[in-house]
């Protein structure tokens, strides 16, 4: 992973100095709240529904043992005990103190993590494939290029008062495992013709309240350019974004208001001026540098697929189980990937105690080289377990209730906070994931289920990512009470597409029913080994209608 | 004590802390000891008296909420402020 | 309110004209665009010191040509949450090699004030008590930086010497 070096390490002490004194400013009334607001979000701090949350970055969702150790402790020290990961690879905590804020940064910059550009109108945590550097299907490893755009997008003087907030996603693999569409800029590595690798660039994907997926704006960018495409990029978007209304405000707006050929030109216009800048160019030694951090580790030479795993698994079934649905293959032969499932059934999705932390950061030095990742769907995974460590593994893991065998299965569910922490919320998305997760605990119903993911948010901003969920679940209130409007068949991977939407919203109690309806009339209507989203791509919205609506025409109006 | 008025809720700015504006004019975070205020003439002095702890920078974002009687008790009228008074409906052993 | 140049209180020479309906004579003046290509003749004649204030939605690009005849160029913050200056302050000192005074005016906040300074800004008016005082207190704060802009500073990518892991 990337170390800090002394110019990492003195651009966060300076700012978490910075912060320090916007605080003390603040707290004597020096500055105003409008005035503190955006100070305070740029340094990831919102004042929510209980108190103040701070969101930390996890770059491109990379993180250490020791690190995770902090994590812990800040729980512990500074919150209640728990920690929240998010669907950009980030953890929130819910309870941090304004005037203990600095403190809290100062222990996260003693293990090189930092809060900076979590929030605000500036770009955001670049985020990546939580299986990077490993996956058998990866072209190239996106983790250097996330570095490189991380410290060129922070504290960047003339991008920190967008119109909007900017998140940035990077794959390296055909298999797009970072929703890499939905972002504003999404870039994938890509051979071009001559089989050289160099980026994709798609701008103006986005959830919220008007979804998009992204537009490709240029098929094949060189390395070498990359610096100078995306300063082109932010330049026409910091320019020409709206800021009149902050619903409108983000690229996507621009992008589909222009049409992207329009997007396009403008962009190529600025880039032919800044494209052969010494400002913009990444010198190669630089490169080299970020990429060593990178470097494979020491893995054994060890034999791929030994038959004693195969004998376990056998004799084994919940193991095989367990085996089958949260360990993926990895690029050296002897390991695998192993996710940690933080989706108990009944519990909060994507939350982590204190102790879990701690005992996961342990099992992290013991079977995983000391490493970890966050995924987007609020997991987490080892990304390099040796097959014959498996068994043992699980079974740890089960102490930790991190082994359940439901990874992409219907309840490795994506929840937001919700109402019972987010001022923005209009329902609670989290109990519905638990009941949903209580209704469907029996596991051979999910593994003939197979693959079918849900997402939930508890308002159109969609950062529980509902547009893109295979069963979208979007919370709206309907006279005090909360309702749930249903949407099916979005994807956020390479095939991306957003949900549609279902019909009349349903009451809290009533979502479980619909999901047992909408999966009985899958399983009905499905081929062998298709799974749920190509059924519906298939057969349409119709059938699905008709099983949680029946025929009344009343009750299958779409309107909320 | 009265169970059904308005009170004033807000951030305390130091810990964030949901919090009522009490009597004395200090702020509390148990509903029960906050003021009640029975109607609109004393529901807008106790918002004054809020909006100038805020501009003192004791508070953010001080607003009225509706309070009804639940079974003696004092209880927001609406859903987002009763979970603001009392904590998240999940994770409630770790929760206030 | 008061006008820092390197860090001191100086006072400004000129008359900010561009709310007025009549235009002043005899004395240096920032002027709007509008007032620009009304009057652009006659203010040229006068041949006082000039200026030109930009709001925000007006890049500097439509004055190109005439940079040259201005020694300051006012760029405004209507709400310093408006970031368009920063770039519109770059396009002045990296694309029209302008070398006048470029000043930040409007909500101008101790705040944002090195970012300005790395866009090309050098005169600020800033929404202080004490401006030279909210200048000091900023000052110091950033030594490292990750980009490049026209302002010369090293950013942390060139002073590095290839150290490795």
């Amino acid at each position: 992973m990337y170390r800090y070096d002394e110019f990492d390490h003195t651009l966060v002490a300076e700012r978490i100095g910075t912060f320090r004194r916007q605080v003390e400013r603040r707290l004597s009334g020096d500055l105003t709240e409008d005035q503190f607001k955006p100070l305070r979000l740029m340094n990831g701090q919102y004042l929510q529904l209980h108190a103040y949350m701070l969101r930390v970055n996890i770059p491109y969702g990379c993180l250490s043992s020791r690190q995770l150790h902090q994590l812990a402790f800040i729980a512990r020290r500074y919150d209640r005990n728990f920690g929240h990961f998010t669907t950009r690879q980030n953890i929130q905590y819910n309870w941090i103190k304004l005037d203990e804020t600095p403190a809290v940064l100062a222990a996260l910059a003693a293990v090189e993590m930092n809060a900076m550009q979590s929030s605000g109108n500036c770009v955001r945590n670049i985020t990546a494939d939580q299986f990077a550097g490993r996956a058998r299907d990866e072209i190239e490893d996106p983790r250097p290029w996330c570095e490189l755009i991380r410290q060129w997008s922070i504290l960047h003087p003339e991008f920190s008062y967008l119109p909007r907030k900017f998140k940035i996603a990077v794959s390296g693999a055909p298999s797009d495992r970072a929703a890499v569409k939905l972002h504003d800029v999404g870039l994938y590595l890509r051979r071009n013709a001559d089989g050289v690798i160099g980026f994709e660039v798609l701008v103006g994907g986005g959830q919220g309240r008007l979804p998009y997926v992204g537009h490709t704006i240029r098929e094949w960018l060189a390395k070498d350019d990359l610096l100078s495409y995306l300063e082109a990029i932010l330049r026409i978007y910091n320019l020409g974004g709206r800021r009149d209304n902050p619903q409108k405000a983000r690229i996507k707006v621009q992008v589909n208001a222009l049409g992207p050929d329009e997007f396009r030109r403008l962009v190529d216009e600025e880039w032919a001026q800044i494209r052969n800048s010494p400002l913009l160019a990444v010198p190669g030694a630089e490169i080299e540098r970020i990429t060593a951090y990178f470097a494979d580790p020491a893995w054994e030479k060890l034999p791929d697929a030994p038959v004693a795993v195969a004998g376990q698994r056998k004799s084994d079934p919940a193991f095989d189980a367990w085996y089958r649905a949260n360990v993926v293959e990895h690029r050296a032969p002897g390991y695998a990937i192993v996710n940690l499932s933080l989706k108990a059934p009944g519990i909060a999705p994507g939350d982590l105690t204190a102790d879990q932390m701690d005992q996961v950061a342990e099992l992290a030095d013991r079977f995983s080289l000391g490493e970890l990742r966050v995924s987007h769907r609020q997991n987490l995974v080892f990304p390099d377990v040796r097959q014959t460590d498996l068994r043992a593994l699980w079974q740890e893991l089960q102490k930790l209730s991190l082994a359940t065998p439901n990874i992409g299965k219907l309840t490795d569910i994506i929840a937001c906070p919700g109402l019972d922490f987010c001022a923005l919320a209009n329902t609670r998305a989290i109990p519905v994931a638990q009941d949903i997760g209580r209704h469907f605990s029996d596991l051979a119903v999910l593994q003939d289920i197979g693959e079918l993911t849900i997402n939930i948010s508890g308002c159109m901003n969609a950062c529980g990512h509902h547009h893109v969920g295979h069963i979208g679940i979007l919370g709206v209130e309907k006279n005090g009470e909360e309702f749930f409007q249903l949407t099916l068949g979005g994807s956020s991977a390479e095939d991306a597409s957003l949900g549609d939407r279902l019909g009349r919203s349903i009451p809290a109690a009533e979502v479980p029913v619909a999901i047992e309806a909408i999966v009985c009339r899958y399983k009905a209507l499905r081929q062998v080994d298709e799974r749920f989203l190509d059924t519906y791509r298939r057969v349409g919205i119709e059938p699905f209608k008709e099983a949680v609506y029946g025929n009344s025409p009343q009750r299958r109006q779409a309107v909320a | 004590m009265d169970t059904k008025g308005q009170m004033v809720l807000a951030n305390r700015l130091t810990d964030g802390h949901v919090v009522f504006l009490a009597a004395d004019g200090g702020w509390v975070e148990d509903i029960a000891g906050g003021a009640l205020a029975s109607d609109q003439d004393a529901a807008q002095r106790l918002l004054a008296a809020a909006q100038l702890a805020e501009s003192r920078n004791a508070v953010v974002e001080p607003y009225l909420i509706g309070i009804r009687n639940e079974a003696g008790r004092r209880q927001p009228v609406s859903f987002r402020e009763a979970i603001r008074a009392a904590g998240p409906t999940v994770r409630t052993d770790l929760a206030d | 309110m008061g006008l820092i140049r390197e860090g001191r209180l100086v006072p400004d020479p000129f008359t900010d004209a561009s709310g007025l309906e009549s235009l002043p004579v005899g004395v240096p003046l920032i002027v709007s665009l509008e007032q620009w290509q009304l009057h652009r003749d006659a203010l040229l004649a006068a041949g006082q010191p000039l200026g030109l204030c930009l709001k925000s939605d007006q890049p500097p690009r439509l004055v190109a040509a005439d940079l040259r005849h201005f020694s300051v160029v006012a760029l405004e913050f209507p709400k310093y949450r408006d970031g368009r200056a920063y770039t519109h302050a770059r396009m002045l000192r990296e694309r029209f090699q302008f070398s006048g005074e470029v000043r930040a005016v409007g909500d101008v906040l101790q705040e944002q004030l090195h970012f300005m300074q790395r866009c090309g800004f050098d005169a600020f008016d800033v929404v202080a008590p004490d401006p030279e005082k909210a200048w000091r207190t900023i000052a110091g704060d950033h030594t490292a930086w990750y980009q490049a802009t026209g302002d010369g500073r090293s950013r942390a990518l060139d002073l590095r010497k290839g150290t490795g892991p």
